[in-house]
């Protein structure tokens, strides 16, 4: 329920915690890199993260953290340089887009145009990247959000959300070749499995009758755009 | 009595069997999902935006009036029944609502959040009329400089004001900002777009709220899944004895009182109101040794303050266009997907629909009580859900959602993208509400700067208007400049009335 207010963040310090290396799936193109994850990693030997030991994908971003040694406990949340190196990659990023992409405003009413905002925005975030850096290695660290079924003792589970991002990825992949029904529920089923779900048929049957009774309220009944796909005639 | 009128009006169309149909919905949605964990209303919002698309404008908002309200209440319940809050602003009310629960008194608890959230909720609506067209006549008389103006204060006030640190506040609303920049520009030139057509539209506020806060959510949680959900507290039906009345109508009131005004400032949000409100009836109280234990009167006070802010929230959404929470930016998109511009303007140009919307608040918050109080067990077994479907089902209808913007695969690609990021910045403790904030009065403030800047032919000083833009730039300073103020400023003097 994080709808209506962002957690403060109270400053406290972070329990020490397992490096995690964050897998970072197939991107889905350039957009990806003003949206898409902060490229952490932080690795340290003698992890005991069961995820540390399958085969992630190193994200390919600079990390400063990744050749730093790792220090004995307390040791601080180095992932956090990933953050530092994901906004000024951003910044960087739109800087580069608006002086080298964005054409010379033909309008003369306009005296701004359309560079300045980026250009600006861009040099914050490198100003914000600075601060960040400096306020991490002084020990700063944000606090992970709380929720009711969150177990922040518990290291992140990468199996359980490459798996849903696989799910995820199979619905995107599908919804236009199948249709709604089918690819809708295919991320149901695969959604509960990788949530540990194991009543396979039961979820199926629930899988199905979700995704036919959207397809009906929505598609046919309220008129929104959900593609019926192989079944067309069928529904 | 002009307003009156129009409210009487509104009344009329909301008490329609159709449109009392979906005020009923959007209720009982709205306080599913509140009682749900991991949604919150603005997802709920956000989520069911592409699929009213189709409907009537009023219907749609007496639906998220619904939803806007209900998610507040239930709310309520999962921090009374479970203790484990999800919302800041529920925080407070599970301080002593679980323990009044665990004490066996949790019906009692339910109940004085339910009337406590009615009373203070009708109330607050009340004010919203009596406030709202006088700050309307004022937004009215704004220029441009004081629009860029007021903007700026929102977004420094939601990053500043809220939470502890600063610079991943700003960080999420640089982040917000970039965002909204994608897209063809208002001169026509493609920004950040990357050659791709997709982009040329900019992203769909719809698909980076979805993607923050529903995928990103649900991927969280799935990282850090509790494998044995905690201990739902079995409730009966709510009730109220006599000496409960008498200990809660007081904190009520006063709760109300502190709700309204901190909901109605940029920045003012819910957690101080209600931690305020407690603080309050711990003083007043004439049993402040149940203070811990489970006093009634530390659920009356701070639920109260909640809903009543969450009325105060709707005054400057309405009659400026500024939002100062997340549902209300999301409602603020809702209007913008109508193609209905929020602003001083929408209270002549749309008055019919306003009016509903405002009435449909009242009724919306009868509705609740009507529902809530019989309904409470069966919300309570809404707690057992099993955790797997519940999250896949966010996921699936986050999906179906994003992609019915649009009909294209490429925002389900962009939604993950999107969700990626939700889940980086809860690790790293990124606040979520300035980036959706900065995505929503990004493009609203770049507008108004340019157009400020137009007028003087690109001179700075263009950006300075009337004395109100210099208040606002003075609000922004002191804001900016508080850890300096309160270092050189606040604390010799304290030291200075101390020595003396």
């Amino acid at each position: 329920m994080s709808g209506m207010t962002t957690r403060p963040d109270r400053g406290g310090d972070l329990p020490p915690r397992p490096p995690a290396v964050p897998d970072i799936p197939a991107q889905p193109g350039p957009e990806a890199a003003a949206a898409g994850p902060p490229p952490a990693a932080a690795t340290a030997p003698g992890a005991d993260d069961p995820a540390a030991g399958r085969t992630p994908e190193e994200s390919p971003a600079a990390d400063p953290a990744a050749d730093a040694v790792a220090e004995p406990a307390p040791r601080p949340d180095r992932a956090q340089y990933g953050v530092v190196a994901f906004l000024a990659l951003v910044g960087g990023l739109v800087i580069f887009d608006a002086t080298t992409r964005i054409g010379r405003a033909i309008n003369t009413a306009d005296p701004i145009g359309p560079k300045p905002v980026p250009i600006l925005l861009g040099v914050l975030l490198l100003v914000i990247a600075v601060i960040y850096a400096v306020d991490v290695a002084r020990g700063g660290a944000g606090e992970p959000e709380a929720g009711e079924d969150v177990d922040l003792t518990v290291p992140v589970d990468w199996r359980t959300v490459l798996l849903l991002i696989g799910a995820f990825l199979v619905n995107a992949v599908l919804i236009d070749r199948l249709g709604w029904v089918i690819s809708g529920t295919i991320l149901f089923w695969g959604s509960a499995y990788a949530l540990g779900n194991r009543h396979y048929v039961r979820n199926l049957l629930i899988a199905v009758a979700l995704s036919l009774i959207t397809f009906y309220t929505f598609a046919i009944g309220l008129g929104v755009d959900l593609p019926a796909g192989v079944l067309q005639g069928i529904l | 009595m002009d307003n009156f009128a129009n409210l009487l009006d509104g009344f009329a169309n909301v008490l329609t069997p159709m449109n009392l149909l979906f005020a009923l919905i959007g209720v009982t949605i709205g306080t599913a999902v509140g009682v749900l964990p991991g949604i919150g209303p603005a997802m709920t919002v956000a989520l069911l935006l592409p699929v009213t698309y189709g409907m009537e404008p009023a219907q749609a908002f007496i639906m998220f009036a619904g939803i806007f309200y209900g998610g507040m209440y239930g709310g309520s319940t999962t921090s009374i029944l479970l203790n484990t809050p999800g919302e800041s602003s529920s925080v407070v009310t599970a301080i002593e609502g679980n323990k009044m629960a665990k004490a066996g008194r949790a019906a009692q608890a339910l109940a004085t959040a339910a009337i406590g959230s009615f009373v203070a909720g009708t109330i607050a609506t009340v004010l919203l009329v009596v406030v709202t067209p006088p700050v309307v006549q004022f937004a009215i008389s704004l220029g441009a400089p004081d629009y860029f103006a007021l903007m700026l204060l929102a977004f420094v006030s939601v990053t500043a004001v809220l939470g502890a640190s600063r610079v991943r506040g700003f960080a999420s609303l640089l982040l917000g900002l970039v965002i909204g920049v994608i897209g063809i520009d208002q001169s026509g030139q493609q920004r950040l777009t990357f050659g791709l057509p997709q982009l040329a539209d900019g992203i769909d506020v719809v698909v980076v709220a979805v993607g923050i806060f529903a995928v990103g959510e649900a991927l969280w949680i799935a990282a850090h899944l509790r494998r044995r959900s905690g201990e739902v507290i079995p409730v009966g039906q709510p009730w109220l004895g006599k000496q409960d009345w008498k200990r809660s109508w007081k904190p009520w009131l006063r709760g109300t009182a502190f709700g309204f005004p901190f909901g109605a400032v940029p920045a003012g949000g819910a957690e101080i109101p209600t931690f305020l409100s407690y603080v309050t009836e711990k003083k007043l109280s004439k049993h402040p040794e149940e203070f811990g234990r489970g006093a009634i009167e530390g659920v009356a006070g701070p639920e109260a303050a909640n809903n009543a802010s969450a009325a105060g929230t709707l005054v400057p959404m309405l009659a400026i266009g500024l939002p100062t929470n997340a549902t209300a930016a999301v409602m603020l998109a809702a209007f913008e997907g109508y193609g209905i511009q929020p602003g001083p303007l929408l209270f002549t140009r749309e008055s019919s629909l306003v009016w509903t919307l405002i009435a449909s608040l009242f009724v919306g918050n009868l509705l609740l009580l009507v529902l809530n109080l019989p309904l409470a067990p069966a919300w309570a077994r809404l707690l057992r859900i099993p955790r797997p479907y519940l999250y896949a089902g966010i996921l699936f209808f986050a999906s179906m959602g994003a992609y019915a913007v649009n009909a294209q695969p490429f925002d389900l690609y962009l939604l993950l993208a999107l969700g990626l990021l939700g889940f980086g910045m809860r690790r790293f403790g990124l606040p979520i509400l300035p980036l959706i904030v900065g995505v929503i009065l990004g493009p609203r403030a770049e507008l108004q700067g340019r157009r400020a800047l137009q007028l003087s032919g690109g001179e700075l000083h263009g950006l300075v208007g009337g004395w109100v833009s210099w208040l606002i730039y003075a609000t922004i300073a002191v804001v900016l400049l508080w850890p300096l103020i309160g270092r050189f400023v606040v604390r010799p003097l304290r030291g200075r009335l101390v020595t003396a």
